[in-house]
């Protein structure tokens, strides 16, 4: 006997397929995200504020299986006409690019993701739980600006608030007989009255030891901690300027699309580019008007009979910036007995209580670490 | 439809059982489309999840939007053995499935891989996969998706690693060994015996040996995994049992592809022949759908890089009873699979009149038609299937440190692994094993070398 089971329309309520989907979606997102920091510091992105976007091509997972390698010449059964040696499928031209980029194997299915950058910096900002900047609480104040504030009878005509007017109109035409449409006194006009707001600017110098000893993984990593940072930065302020410091002997003023490219085979001098940052400070961004910080990435070794002009010039930054941060690149490659000047000159600044910050950079992950750690340290200041 | 299809059903069993067919009852149920995609994703209508059936979920997807998949029926052999149809198809096409699915009944009750499977896991299997889901969803509240994730990853990873000679429940190796025979008697040993001197000390018996683990090499991985892994635990070896139980499941399906859908066919079509209790139009309709299924090409078409199970198994199933008899073809029904279907009963004469031929395709993907010869297109039409469509691969020592090794039988597949994936699934195996695993293969130039995870 066979049964005809009744129809089950529950089947349409749940998905396993969608439900597996979206698990591999997930994974998907877990497999983007930790490739971000390589992916963001590849671009030219750093000064370039507006709708950023970077375009992330995503494959689909595959779940590994062991199968043989394949042979040159792979053979298979079909069926149909055609004698042995004749062709069933012609091979690519040479130089075809077209056909191989179009492919042929297994219809494999691939999509491109667009990612904003302000979208995953939010994203990663909750992801480490990094906390929002806190603006000088010094009572730093912008120029008084005017805000609207309340209304009057009367006014400059281009300030008239028609809705409110309307109201008014309203409210008084429905206790009144035989009511006017509009009379002068419904008219109601905005009124301007200057305020102080507080500083929503911030100036964000960077620093960037250039000397020989310095080199390209090095540099990269200064560069992701920068872009970072940066990006955290922009989070909190409406109106951000960049500043790009770097130095060997001596210390110079570069653009962004310079600024990495720089590299000198002098020797280390630290103190040259403290002052130039608080040359640039004193002549452009007065840190009572602007939130400054200041990030200094080296590898530490500075001229040994540099070390009091730097720590006095450093600890001059410090006490005016709303925070400095010193990352130190290499390290474990090279033996270090002990800490390096620079190291001991930001532990004794942050000794004496001034908002500074250390963190190390040895390798990509370190990034995260060091982000992290500088945003949550200056959350804890003032 | 519904009254007017339990009738025609009723009618095609009453043929089916006079014409010879024997088999367990069948559940029928008509499924939305939705539900026929999943279970044709994940082989069976209740599984426990996992992201890579939802990779195969969207591409069964966009095949069907594409029109290059339609599912007629899916059927779960089995006491009773379930059969799903689809609640779109038109009533032509579903008494055509009908009658087909009873010739998949007949064929799981009868054929002796299929019958054995049956004795040894019983006839519930799509009871037991839904117990299994929801023990893993319990897992998956215990200890959390991810964790689950990475038993299922290396469980579903080595699927087809299982022993189809063995059996479902294996009990574990003998855990010691006999103290090996005394030496064998040589004529050295004979003439130092005689030296004059006093007796040799007796050697004190040493005992029962621990036996090395395997004591031969294991290519049931899933149980071996399962049963040695170092710090498994329960839940995890819970899994690993799970996904071997539905492998073993799956492997009389997968070895008897062509025969079982050639034999569904040949009785679709017979059953719908005969049945003269069929409307013309129902009739016509249903042949037209039987002809699309069983067909070499795709329409319009002269050739196929590929065999359609249905229309070779269909082309042999028909040559065998015209020439040898029913009662003959029920005997090769009961006692082969794919490899002696297609190594027996495909004739030099069949594959001729039905075209068949090995391609070759070149680097540049150049395809040609490399032979006609019949025992080249045997053996390309098997080759997919030895060993479960798997390379071989064994478990062959336990270190002292208690890492694995894994050896891959290059000689037999023919070539070394594909070292990338190789690399993955050790990756997956190690978060379960827990301890180093590595694997002996080959490279491309077939020398010897060794992964590592």
């Amino acid at each position: 006997m066979i049964r005809i089971a009744a129809e089950t329309p529950w089947y349409e309520l749940f998905s396993r397929g969608a439900r597996d989907w979206l698990r591999h979606n997930e994974k998907v997102r877990d497999a983007v995200k930790e490739g971000l920091p390589d992916l963001l510091a590849g671009a030219d992105l750093m000064s370039r504020p507006g709708n950023r976007t970077v375009l992330v091509p995503v494959k689909f997972l595959e779940h590994a299986r062991l199968r043989l390698a394949d042979p040159a010449v792979q053979q298979g059964a079909g069926q149909g006409r055609g004698e042995p040696g004749d062709v069933l499928q012609p091979g690519r031209e040479e130089g075809d690019q077209g056909a191989q980029a179009g492919g042929t194997k297994d219809g494999e299915i691939r999509f491109v993701v667009e990612l904003k950058i302000d979208e995953i910096v939010d994203w990663l900002w909750e992801e480490l739980k990094l906390p929002e900047l806190k603006p000088k609480r010094s009572a730093v104040m912008d120029e008084p600006d005017y805000v609207r504030e309340g209304w009057d009878k009367r006014g400059a005509r281009a300030r008239l608030d028609r809705r409110r007017t309307l109201k008014e109109a309203v409210k008084r035409r429905s206790v009144q007989e035989n009511p006017v449409a509009f009379t002068n006194d419904d008219l109601r006009f905005r009124q301007l009255v200057k305020r102080a707001s507080p500083a929503t600017s911030a100036a964000v110098i960077f620093a960037l030891d250039v000397s020989g000893s310095m080199d390209e993984a090095q540099r990269r990593l200064a560069k992701q901690f920068f872009f970072f940072a940066l990006q955290g930065i922009r989070r909190q302020y409406a109106k951000v300027e960049t500043v790009f410091l770097a130095h060997a002997a001596q210390a110079w003023e570069f653009d962004e699309s310079q600024f990495f490219q720089a590299s000198s085979s002098g020797g280390t001098v630290s103190s040259s580019v403290a002052r130039l940052a608080l040359d640039v400070l004193a002549s452009r961004y007065d840190p009572s008007r602007y939130n400054v910080y200041f990030f200094y990435a080296s590898d530490g070794e500075n001229a040994a009979e540099d070390r009091d002009a730097a720590s006095g010039t450093l600890a001059e930054i410090a006490a005016l910036a709303n925070y400095a941060g010193y990352v130190e690149t290499g390290g474990v490659a090279t033996f270090r007995p002990r800490d390096t000047q620079l190291a001991e000159i930001f532990a004794e600044l942050k000794g004496r209580e001034l908002p500074v910050g250390v963190s190390h950079l040895n390798a990509q992950e370190d990034v995260w670490r060091a982000i992290r750690a500088f945003f949550t340290e200056q959350a804890r200041e003032d | 439809m519904r009254t007017e299809l339990d009738e025609y059903a009723q009618g095609l069993e009453a043929l089916a059982q006079r014409l010879g067919l024997d088999y367990y009852p069948v559940d029928f149920e008509i499924a939305p489309a939705s539900l026929m995609t999943e279970i044709a994703v994940y082989g069976l209508p209740i599984r426990m999840p996992h992201w890579s059936f939802g990779v195969r979920y969207i591409h069964q997807l966009v095949r069907q939007s594409m029109g290059h998949s339609k599912i007629f029926e899916v059927m779960f052999p089995g006491d009773p053995c379930r059969a799903f149809l689809m609640d779109g198809n038109s009533l032509a096409e579903n008494s055509l499935v009908t009658a087909h699915v009873l010739g998949h009944a007949d064929f799981a009750k009868n054929n002796q891989l299929f019958a054995r499977f049956h004795q040894m896991a019983g006839g519930n299997i799509v009871e037991k996969a839904a117990a299994h889901a929801h023990r893993i969803q319990l897992a998956i509240e215990a200890v959390g998706v991810e964790r689950v994730e990475l038993v299922l990853d290396a469980a579903l990873a080595l699927e087809s690693h299982v022993d189809v000679t063995g059996e479902l429940h294996r009990s574990r190796y003998a855990e010691f060994v006999k103290e090996k025979a005394p030496k064998v008697e040589t004529p050295f040993g004979k003439r130092f015996a005689q030296l004059p001197g006093s007796e040799e000390p007796a050697v004190p018996p040493l005992g029962p040996i621990r036996a090395s683990v395997p004591p031969h090499p294991e290519y049931d991985l899933l149980w071996f995994i399962a049963n040695y892994a170092p710090e498994l635990e329960q839940w995890e070896r819970d899994i690993f049992l799970a996904v071997r139980a539905e492998s073993l499941y799956f492997y009389p399906v997968f070895a008897c592809q062509i025969m079982n859908e050639g034999w569904a066919s040949y009785w679709h079509a017979r059953l719908l022949r005969e049945a003269d209790f069929l409307p013309q139009q129902t009739y016509l309709a249903a042949i037209k759908a039987h002809s699309d299924v069983v067909r070499p090409f795709a329409s319009g078409e002269e050739t196929a890089l590929g065999i359609n199970p249905y229309h070779l198994g269909f082309t042999i199933w028909e040559h065998i009873v015209e020439r040898h008899g029913l009662e003959r073809a029920m005997e090769v029904r009961r006692d082969e699979d794919d490899f002696g279907f297609i190594r027996n009963w495909l004739d030099r004469e069949l594959a001729e009149s039905s075209g068949l031929f090995v391609y070759e395709t070149r680097p540049g993907d150049e395809i040609r038609v490399a032979s006609r010869s019949l025992e080249a297109v045997r053996e390309a039409i098997l080759a997919p299937k030895f060993n479960f469509g798997a390379p071989r691969v064994a478990a062959v020592e336990t270190r002292h440190d208690g890492s694995l090794l894994l050896a891959h039988d290059a000689a037999s597949d023919g070539r070394g692994l594909d070292a990338a994936r190789a690399r993955k699934v050790l990756e997956y195996v190690r978060r379960v094993w827990r301890r180093p695993v590595r694997l002996a293969t080959v490279n491309e130039r077939a020398e010897p070398v060794e992964l590592a995870a």
